[in-house]
């Protein structure tokens, strides 16, 4: 039955996705100015009153990042199961089906390889726009084998997250997908391959506690919530406010979590020279 | 033995139980014939082998939280010879929620890693209830990397609710510390092995638990969250039911884990739990970890380090099709 469901979004899923018909004006929610949709998107989806940078789906991303016409998407064929026969509020299969046609994507994660200013990388972005970018078997599979591929081809690994965590439709298995792109990730590390990880709001949990925190450099996009926990369960726990600013990325930088907040106009740029000095 | 059960901390599932023991003592107080006490016993005995051979997995979890439920250092001393605590992690502290330090186990001299929640209230309030600061985390490592050093093979035991949600552990790295311990656990050159005691809770115990052979104690759980983190977000509310549904959809005991192979072992516990008798569980723990090591013991390290790799790049299910025909590829710019 799952697989039916799962081999069967592509049927469904319209030709073109036609973008749902949206106000050409919008209020940001930084600094609640009004501001003209398109500008906002063609400053690369930050707004252009106050720098605010909103969250892009990964296929905007990707495009922000790589040289025109040098990506490919790959391990798109990889789909989640549904191992446990999970059901909340709603069944696990309808929920990835949902939020397939919702997407246009098989899963939270769009990885390949490009060209970064005319230098050679593996990309892997997490994918906000399903499940919260949540991490299960098949986010975990993606970025092990981008790992690999960044291995095998001797190139530089670029991994942007952005994710709630781990996915708990896939319960143990999830958690495990912790281990396995960390263990990835040492085979990378003792092959002297450089990998840059950028953190983008939000990146919680079990993506920050596996392969996001594990860059040998670690660049954050500005004001993004990072963390383990979340804010909500941290003061639950103490019972008190959380201090301003907290978990975002400058507060990371000064207790020396980030080697660098970068805008994202620059983020191109910094990678590009990341990999030069690295000699990638 | 049954009278003294009575004054122990009673889950609410084990009401029958207190029943008995309650009819117990009252016969061995009026000294009624043995023939009925015996029976009574034996009653008890069958209750209890019922009660929990079917234990629900949220009944699981509260056997796992189950306050006399034996810990790292109970079971250290039971089992282990030569404790030598080793403190800190040589950069900011000493995490009492992780005990680390070299024993003799059976014939082998090991490090023994296991969180620690802590019996009095005040080794609880120091332990943070077995949740484990980044510090915690960093000693673990620290401690790990000393062990393959000195080619000594490393036994953790895993139980806690997960890694500490606070200010101060997010300061100081919480996330950082325990993707390290991931990364490198997974290349230390000696066998590691972890036992799940009692609450296996997400990254906060996959940090001390990435090893060459993983088991569960019977009534311990094992999940990327608890039950009731679970229902509050999935459920949109944690209450007994919800807790309880989510217990089941997250598939969180022994016996699930060894289905979706997690684990390799599940050890199996005495009538009523561990807490029911902490000897016996020992001597079960004692003879897991003994038969571990010396199965590992002679593995060469780059085989270990490889075998290790792969039992956790094999972790996953997932379906693989045939892409879609039309793969996303970089725009052109606007
Ligand atoms: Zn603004």
């Amino acid at each position: 039955m799952t697989k039916a469901v799962v081999q069967s979004w592509t049927a469904l899923r319209p030709a073109r996705r036609t973008s749902v018909p949206e106000g050409s004006w919008l209020r940001c929610p930084s600094c609640a100015q009004m501001i003209y949709r398109r500008h906002m998107e063609t400053n690369l989806h930050v707004c252009p009153e106050c720098q605010h940078h909103f969250r892009i789906v990964a296929s905007e991303r990707v495009g922000q990042l790589v040289d025109p016409g040098s990506f490919q998407s790959e391990f798109d064929g990889l789909q989640s199961l549904d191992p446990l026969g999970f059901r909340d509020l709603k069944a696990y299969p309808d929920r990835v089906l949902a939020e397939q046609l919702k997407s246009g994507r098989p899963d939270a994660v769009l990885a390949g390889e490009c060209f970064i200013k005319g230098r050679p990388a593996v990309l892997c972005c997490l994918d906000l726009g399903f499940m919260m970018g949540s991490m299960g078997s098949v986010v975990g599979e993606v970025v092990t084998r981008s790992v690999e591929r960044a291995l095998e081809r001797g190139l530089p690994l670029v991994i942007v997250s952005c994710s709630g965590g781990a996915r708990m439709q896939e319960s143990g298995l999830s958690l495990m997908q912790m281990a396995k792109t960390s263990a990835a990730l040492a085979k990378l590390d003792r092959a002297g391959l450089l990998f840059i990880s950028v953190l983008t709001d939000p990146t919680t949990g079990g993506v920050t506690a596996s392969f996001a925190m594990l860059g040998d450099v670690i660049i954050a996009e500005p004001k993004a919530l990072i963390g383990f926990a979340g804010p909500r369960v941290i003061q639950q726990t103490l019972r008190q406010d959380l201090p301003e600013g907290f978990q975002r990325s400058e507060f990371l930088r000064e207790c020396g979590l980030v080697d660098r907040v970068v805008h994202r106009h620059e983020l191109r740029n910094e990678i590009a020279r990341l990999i030069d000095y690295t000699g990638g | 033995m049954p009278a003294t059960m009575s004054t122990f901390y009673q889950l609410e599932f084990e009401k029958p139980i207190v029943e008995l023991d309650r009819k117990i003592a009252d016969a061995e107080a009026s000294g009624s014939v043995n023939g009925e006490l015996s029976s009574l016993r034996e009653q008890r005995s069958k209750l209890l082998k019922e009660l929990y051979t079917d234990l629900s997995p949220w009944n699981t979890v509260r056997v796992a939280r189950h306050p006399n439920r034996p810990q790292t250092r109970d079971y250290l001393k039971m089992l282990g010879r030569d404790f030598t605590e080793l403190s800190g992690d040589r950069r900011y502290g000493d995490d009492p929620a992780i005990v680390t330090g070299f024993a003799r186990i059976g014939e082998f001299k090991v490090l023994v890693v296991g969180h620690q929640k802590g019996k009095s209230t005040q080794e609880k309030l120091d332990c943070h209830f077995g949740c484990a600061h980044p510090e915690g985390y960093r000693k673990a490592l620290a401690k790990m990397k000393l062990a393959e050093k000195f080619g000594v093979p490393i036994v953790t035991f895993v139980d806690t609710p997960g890694a500490y949600p606070g200010l101060e552990a997010e300061k100081r790295g919480q996330a950082e510390a325990i993707a390290v311990n991931l990364r490198e656990m997974s290349v230390i050159k000696v066998p590691i092995v972890s036992l799940v005691i009692g609450e296996g809770g997400s990254g906060g115990a996959l940090g001390i638990a990435v090893a060459d052979r993983v088991a569960m104690l019977a009534n311990a759980w094992y999940s990327v969250i608890s039950p009731e983190g679970c229902a509050a977000i999935l459920w949109k509310q944690a209450n007994e039911r919800n807790n309880s549904a989510a217990a089941d959809a997250l598939h969180l005991t022994a016996r699930d884990n060894l289905k979706l192979g997690i684990i390799e072992e599940v050890l199996p516990e005495p009538a009523g739990g561990a807490h029911r008798d902490p000897a016996q569980t020992a001597a079960t723990i004692e003879r897991w970890v003994v038969d571990s090591v010396r199965a590992l013991k002679d593995v060469p390290p780059e085989t270990l380090v490889q075998r290790r790799f792969e039992r956790f790049r094999k972790l996953g299910r997932y379906q693989e099709v045939q892409a879609p025909e039309t793969p996303v590829q970089a725009p052109e710019p606007a």
